[in-house]
């Protein structure tokens, strides 16, 4: 926290508190992806079949590839707090690269999947959708707001990682005071619980 | 206030949570090509569920914080599962 | 904590203290809770008086059938720009921004909220809310669906609904920040030996609030998101010709509205519990019912969502499972009244404003909750549904719950926000004319509404213009009574009576320990809780 001369005798740390502070917000985050989950399980009951070569038509690869690298980058980031509670600043500094470069990886990757299919005319509002049936027109729909804010929660974390890495260069996160990096860390696996749902739901379905 | 030291989890302890994950992306990939009908989404979300349950406990450190997050965690999921549940009694049986 | 660190400085109170800016930067940059509570204060008179205002219009226009002083699009847009004030701006943050803010981390024996930052930041996020909303009136005119949004007008209709849409969105995030300031404040911050039953009610309602802003509001947030999303891009989700159902619309936006009821009746429960107390000189009864009552309203309010809808075309079991658990979530809310009676049975009343207000606020509670059960009740829904027994019904609530127990808890911690007393004479009156004109204003809507009177029109049929004329009448009654009040009040915040007496009601709580008015950081010791709350002997 920043010493503020004003304020000098109202500052209180309180990691614990801070914690839970992040929790309520990733508590108010799973609501928030919880409507949408509730938004696609009501069309997919109401057309099943639509949803099903919907999902044929979304590429496993990408979304495999994608799947597997945010796992990495939660257990590298679990381990970068491990290595800052042993003091190991070097090591932290390292895993939080690897982090954020599998994020903009992610992001890369998304890029591409949602060029190709913008490419081929496939996005809301577009007449190639339009001439589909309303469950196709549903399920992207559904893909592209669901993915697109995932990937938003993406590049929050990415602005996240990097405030971070600086405050461990500069020693403000150290081994006895790091619960931004614990939050932070509790941020991503957040968004890495979401896509572990989001990954099934659009890719794995036939 | 709990002054109580920190859990600090392993290299190894990461690694074998990664690696159940991974293993389970695969299984869940597999299964994919199986013919079970309508067991088809149950399977993938009890697959998802675990994979989310395996995060929450280790990765973001429930097994080891104040009981306090994992009671309130629990709850959070009850509700919406309720939420869901109540909203199918109108498009169940509309 | 020895006394050698404490310094002159700490003797000032918060409104005259001097931090690192002045002036009006002092306050509008200022982490204190106080001055943040006090921000809101400001801010919601100022459009209080806005929405109001809009909202004597509407009834001057319907004194009598046919055009009188606005045409139907007018009307349109004022019901609408008046629900989403009232609404998002005034009754949702209401009693936790301003009273919670100030009372807060007094009665429970805190410095400060746990995130000060955070907690002026949820003020900024507010003012550019409410800014954006009213942005409208420059960019395109004023939307004119109502504070719903129901979809799918709210994205086929011609006029101007982003940035109400966007508004309403932002407003969302103010208030789940200072639902998690709350939860975590209570968590962390209880004076030494306050345990979770030695906590007074009104934190406890709060608590109950802040765990609903926490849970519902993302809800609402990204319902409107998509609702923008289907205006801008046609994403087909609420959209029946692109295979939506607008039934879901009206399913999401209810799974946070409802529970927003309770946002804004809970914590006025919560200054009624303290204020019945202190003024009947008893033992609140029944403690523990009360704050069990409150996780209860709490917890059921969610599953109950589906009462708005019973003319929507859902399902007949929807209907019944909803109907059957409206009924449920009326049980915790007698049980909180029945409470308040027996506190004050064979009490030592002193009957002053803020009593007024807080007797006031069970007899209009009860009209609104009883006519709230009528409207729960399924066959008789369908016949008053989207009539003007809905608008007197949730005027009795919102405006008769949230609005009385704001004024009851204005009137009681007057002398502690601002180290004055009001003119007790004025209040009285303003009390007396502003609860006459509301019993005019509301009650003859009842009667319109089961005649088949429908709301949100700007005109009606001969057969309803005496109901009509009374509720007008009461209408400017009731306004005239509002503005004694609130000008009492003004005037005597800054000019009435000084008083530094700590607790002029002889309340039990820690918020009369304090000086008055508090210091920047409220105390020099932080106190020790050893007995229950409202230990009258």
């Amino acid at each position: 926290m920043e010493k503020n001369t004003e304020h000098t005798t109202h500052v209180h740390r309180d990691d614990e508190g801070d914690k839970l502070g992040m929790w309520l917000f990733i508590f108010t985050e799973l609501l928030l992806f919880g409507m949408l989950f509730l938004i696609y399980a009501v069309y997919r009951f109401r057309n099943p079949v639509a949803f099903q070569l919907g999902g044929e038509e979304l590429d496993v690869f990408i979304g495999t590839f994608n799947t597997v690298i945010l796992l990495i980058s939660s257990a590298t980031v679990a381990m970068s707090i491990t290595a800052i509670q042993r003091g190991n600043k070097k090591q932290a500094l390292m895993l939080l690269g690897v982090t954020l470069f599998i994020a903009v990886v992610f992001l890369v990757n998304k890029y591409f999947e949602w060029g190709a299919k913008i490419e081929y005319g496939f996005y809301p509002g577009s007449e190639a959708l339009m001439e589909l049936g309303h469950g196709t027109i549903l399920f992207f729909g559904l893909y592209y707001v669901m993915s697109g804010i995932h990937a938003i929660h993406i590049l929050i974390g990415i602005g996240l990682f990097i405030y971070v890495v600086r405050q461990i260069q500069t020693e403000k996160i150290h081994s006895t005071d790091y619960i931004w990096l614990e939050n932070t860390g509790l941020y991503w696996h957040l968004v890495d619980l979401i896509w572990i749902f989001l990954f099934p739901l659009f890719y794995l379905i036939h | 206030m709990s002054e109580e030291k920190h859990h600090i989890s392993s290299y190894t302890s990461h690694f074998l949570v990664l690696g159940a994950l991974l293993l389970l992306t695969a299984v869940s990939v597999a299964v994919t090509s199986l013919e079970m009908g309508k067991y088809d989404t149950l399977v993938a979300m009890l697959i998802a569920g675990t994979k989310a349950a395996i995060v929450l406990t280790w990765f973001m450190h429930l097994r080891f914080d104040n009981k306090i997050y994992a009671i309130f965690t629990v709850a959070v999921i009850v509700l919406f599962l309720l939420v869901l549940y109540i909203t199918f009694f109108d498009y169940s049986y509309r | 904590m020895s006394a050698s660190t404490a310094t002159a400085s700490e003797h000032v109170s918060f409104l005259e203290y001097k931090g690192k800016y002045k002036g009006i930067l002092g306050w509008i940059l200022s982490t204190d809770h106080k001055r943040v509570g006090l921000l809101y204060l400001y801010t919601m008179l100022v459009f209080f008086s806005l929405a109001a205002t809009l909202g004597l219009l509407m009834k001057l226009q319907l004194i009598a059938p046919g055009y009188t002083i606005m045409g139907p699009q007018t009307y349109n847009a004022m019901f609408t720009v008046h629900g989403i004030i009232m609404i998002f701006v005034i009754v949702v943050p209401g009693l936790p921004a301003v009273f919670g803010n100030f009372f807060l981390p007094l009665m429970i024996g805190a410095k400060d909220v746990a995130f000060p930052k955070l907690n002026l930041a949820s003020w900024w996020i507010y003012i550019i809310g409410i800014l954006v909303v009213l942005s409208s009136q420059f960019v395109g005119g004023w939307p004119d669906t109502g504070w719903t949004f129901y979809a799918p007008y709210s994205f086929r209709t011609p006029a101007n609904v982003l940035p109400a849409l966007f508004g309403a969105f932002i407003l969302g995030f103010s208030s789940i920040l200072t639902g998690i300031n709350f939860v975590v404040t209570i968590h962390r911050m209880r004076a030494p030996g306050m345990t979770w039953f030695k906590m007074p009610l009104f934190p406890w309602t709060l608590y109950a609030t802040a765990w609903i802003q926490v849970l519902a509001t993302p809800v609402i947030g990204i319902t409107l998101l998509l609702t923008v999303m289907e205006r801008v891009w046609g994403i087909g989700i609420f959209d029946p010709n692109l295979g939506g159902d607008p039934i879901l619309y009206q399913h999401l936006f209810w799974i946070y509205s409802h529970p927003a009821v309770y946002i804004m009746i809970l914590p006025g429960l919560g200054v009624i519990s303290e204020i019945i107390p202190v003024f009947s000189r008893k033992r609140i009864y029944g403690y523990k019912a009360i704050v069990l009552s409150s996780l209860a309203i709490a917890f059921v309010g969610y599953f109950v969502w589906g009462h708005h809808m019973f003319t929507s075309g859902m399902s007949g079991r929807a209907l019944f499972a909803f109907s059957f658990l409206t009924f449920l979530v009326a049980i915790p809310s007698a049980i909180k009244v029945f409470n308040w009676v027996a506190t004050m049975y064979k009490g030592s009343l002193n009957l002053q404003t803020p009593f007024y207000w807080a007797v006031s606020f069970i007899f209009v509670f009860m009209v609104g909750g009883f006519s709230g059960l009528t409207l729960g009740s399924l066959a008789a829904n369908v016949h008053i549904h989207d009539t003007h027994f809905v608008v007197a019904h949730f005027h009795f609530i919102v405006f008769g719950g949230t609005g009385f127990s704001f004024m009851a808890a204005l009137h009681y911690w007057f002398s502690k926000m601002f180290g004055r007393m009001y003119d007790r004479g004025w209040a009285n009156t303003g009390w007396v004319v502003f609860f006459a004109g509301f019993l005019t204003l509301y009650l003859p809507m009842f009667g319109l509404g089961m005649q088949g009177m429908p709301r949100r029109y700007y005109d009606y049929l001969p057969e309803f213009h005496a109901g009509n004329i009374i509720s007008s009448l009461g209408a400017i009654l009731m306004i005239a009574g509002a503005a004694i009040v609130i000008v009492n009040l003004v005037r005597s915040a800054r000019h009435g009576e000084k008083t530094s007496e700590k607790n002029p009601w002889g309340g039990k709580t820690l918020e009369w320990e304090t000086d008055t008015p508090p210091t920047f950081e409220n105390w020099e010791d932080i106190p020790s809780v050893e007995e229950r709350p409202y230990e009258y002997k």
